[in-house]
């Protein structure tokens, strides 16, 4: 019994993250074929095929896939952290309202994604609220285009990833001891320069993690871009639905996230250090 | 002389306890003063209204003259050392220590010159690139001193600044703290709930009650002639005896079953007296100041025994019978006890 709980982690991801994660090798290195499932594996009688990984390489049109989507997962981070990094401070320090505020971050969890990101289509249309309210202010002759631009997909990810940056920081920010700070004014630091030499380096480890938190899950983003972006972007999400389900190129498409997930293991162990160290 | 921190009726009130009431005390420079009270007697309070943490609801507060209420923490030339150090935990002990001085903008070198004067003054040489948590506690207390000394305060703050350390280390740390002050010719305002830690080493104890001052002198004086009956009872070991004043000025005690006369007539308004265990003579006398009563325990002591006699009237007296007096009464004798006026305390409140 006590070897099989110790056992059952190890069952859990040798099914549920090995497995797949192995099949999905294969599929990057196996051959296209009109079968179904459309590829035939390594031993199969053609070998490894090579030329999948070797595309992602030479292809331009998918490195710049993997490129614009690692720059959009970055510009979303940097905003989160932007927009985390105050709201996570202040949540901390505000004593009673602690627990409202928070709830109020973490509200939007508990209505519908597809809700949300609805909501911003009709807020950004060109129909929408902003353009109406606009056109009838007397602002604007005819409709902005919003939505379907980078500024629309990055509102969607802020808005869909910003809890998990502000968790961290608020964590982080309450283990903070009060008194260091309070220290530092005794030692005859203003209030600025208190919060950039004791408390700012201190929240740093938890400011990375914010970062990398909404970084990593924000790299594979497929909905919101394809919901609110420029429909000429070509994220690895979107490229990778392609390859799946219009081109039936499933062995490009395992490429392509066998590549995704190799760009994305620096971030993933870099994070977990900084958990540890935190 | 200006004394260096001058407190003028301090209050300040959270919600409806008082935390400081009408607090006036002078500090001249060079005073080591202990600020003596229990848990919520306004002690800590009162170091955070010098420190700029805490703002009065009424009152002025003055460093040599000038007003410090008007100052925000950060421009006070004050410095305090915190109960729990708060040690900057990503800073090395030099950086930690440098702090204040790099706040002032000092040249490098004179940072470095003080920096290692500090270090050396407590015994810190080894320790500089250490992180806080990679000391022990004494160390981590001569870090928070070093930080706070190193700006050269007028006036220094220190709260429970031995409170964190264990006994062996409490002694010889005290020690070192009083000829640190002797040194540095700071004032130092040290909080404490210890009486013992305020007596050794204070120039002067300032005992606190429910946000009052309630007696400033010297600590013997403290000790002696405790001027209320919380004095009394918080610096502990007195015989508190209550009792009705006579028109003449002595007590009656029904507790002793004896009239007590102190020295002078007792004040207007003394309800009751302290005596000290070792200023009680076991033999008879006639008159006043004289009671009977049964020994109930003996405990030896060394240098002394503690007996415990209950007295006629019912009050159980704490009397040190001092071995070069011979052998203390045993269990359960009968014995007359007396004392002289001069060693009656009269309390007040």
């Amino acid at each position: 019994m006590r070897l099989a709980l110790r056992l059952l982690p190890g069952l859990w991801l040798a099914l549920l993250v090995a497995a797949p994660l192995l099949l999905v090798g294969i599929i990057a290195l196996s051959w296209q074929d009109e079968s179904v499932p459309p590829y035939s594996p390594p031993w199969a009688g053609q070998g490894l095929n090579p030329a999948n990984l070797r595309l992602l390489l030479e292809d331009p049109y998918y490195r710049d896939a993997l490129l614009q989507s690692l720059t959009v997962a970055a510009g979303t981070a940097a905003l989160c952290l932007l927009l985390a990094a105050p709201m996570g401070i202040a949540i901390a320090r505000a004593g009673r309202w602690r627990g409202m505020l928070l709830g109020a971050v973490l509200l939007p969890f508990w209505t519908g994604f597809l809700i949300r990101i609805g909501a911003w289509i009709g807020l950004l249309r060109d129909e929408g609220w902003i353009n109406t309210l606009l056109a009838g202010l007397g602002l604007t002759d005819g409709p902005i285009p919003l939505l379907y631009t980078d500024g629309a997909m990055l509102i969607g990810m802020v808005h869909a990833y910003l809890p998990f940056a502000v968790l961290p920081v608020f964590a982080a920010a309450t283990r903070l001891d009060p008194m260091l700070e309070q220290a530092a004014a005794d030692l005859g630091a203003t209030p600025g320069r208190a919060f950039l030499t004791v408390t700012l380096p201190q929240l740093l480890p938890a400011l990375a993690a914010a970062f990398l938190l909404v970084f990593i899950p924000a790299a594979g983003e497929y909905v919101i871009p394809e919901l609110l972006g420029p429909p000429d972007a070509t994220l690895v999400g979107r490229v990778l639905f392609q390859e799946f389900f219009q081109n039936r190129d499933w062995p490009v498409a395992g490429a392509l996230a066998v590549a995704l997930l190799l760009l994305l293991i620096g971030p993933i162990i870099l994070f977990q250090r900084l958990g540890r160290a935190a | 002389m200006t004394p260096r921190l001058s407190l003028r009726g301090v209050s300040r009130r959270f919600g409806s306890v008082a935390a400081l009431d009408h607090v006036s005390l002078d500090v001249p420079p060079g005073e080591f003063l202990a600020l003596l009270g229990g848990s919520g007697s306004g002690k800590s309070t009162l170091l955070r209204v010098v420190a700029g943490f805490e703002a009065p609801d009424a009152g002025a507060v003055e460093l040599d003259g000038a007003d410090l209420l008007a100052l925000p923490p950060h421009r006070r030339p004050v410095n305090m050392m915190f109960q729990s150090y708060a040690l900057f935990p990503h800073m090395s002990v030099a950086a930690n220590i440098a702090y204040g001085l790099k706040r002032e903008g000092r040249p490098r070198a004179e940072i470095a010159r003080r920096l290692e004067e500090a270090v050396a003054m407590l015994g810190l040489a080894g320790l500089e690139s250490r992180r806080p948590h990679a000391l022990s506690g004494g160390q981590r207390q001569r870090v928070a001193l070093a930080r706070a000394l190193v700006k050269r305060p007028r006036l220094l703050l220190l709260d429970e600044p031995l409170g964190a350390l264990d006994a062996n280390l409490r002694e010889r740390t005290g020690f070192e703290l009083r000829a640190i002050q002797r040194e540095s010719g700071a004032a130092f305002i040290m909080v404490t709930h210890d009486q013992a830690e305020a007596l050794a080493l204070a120039d002067r104890v300032a005992v606190m009650d429910r946000g009052r001052l309630v007696q400033v002198a010297p600590p013997r004086e403290v000790y002696d002639r405790p001027a209320t009956r919380f004095v009394a009872e918080f610096l502990g070991a007195a015989n508190i005896l209550p009792g009705t004043r006579r028109p003449d000025g002595a007590l009656d005690c029904p507790g002793a079953g004896c009239t007590i006369r102190a020295a002078d007539p007792l004040p207007e308004g003394a309800e009751a007296i302290a005596l000290r265990p070792e200023r009680i003579r076991i033999g008879a006398r006639p008159g006043e100041n004289s009671a009977t009563g049964t020994v109930e325990e003996a405990a030896f002591r060394g240098e002394s025994s503690l007996l415990l006699i209950r007295l006629s009237g019912g009050a159980l007296l704490r009397v040190s019978h001092a071995e070069e007096d011979g052998v203390p009464p045993p269990r359960g004798s009968r014995v007359r006890v007396n004392w002289d006026a001069a060693s009656v305390v009269p309390l007040l409140g």
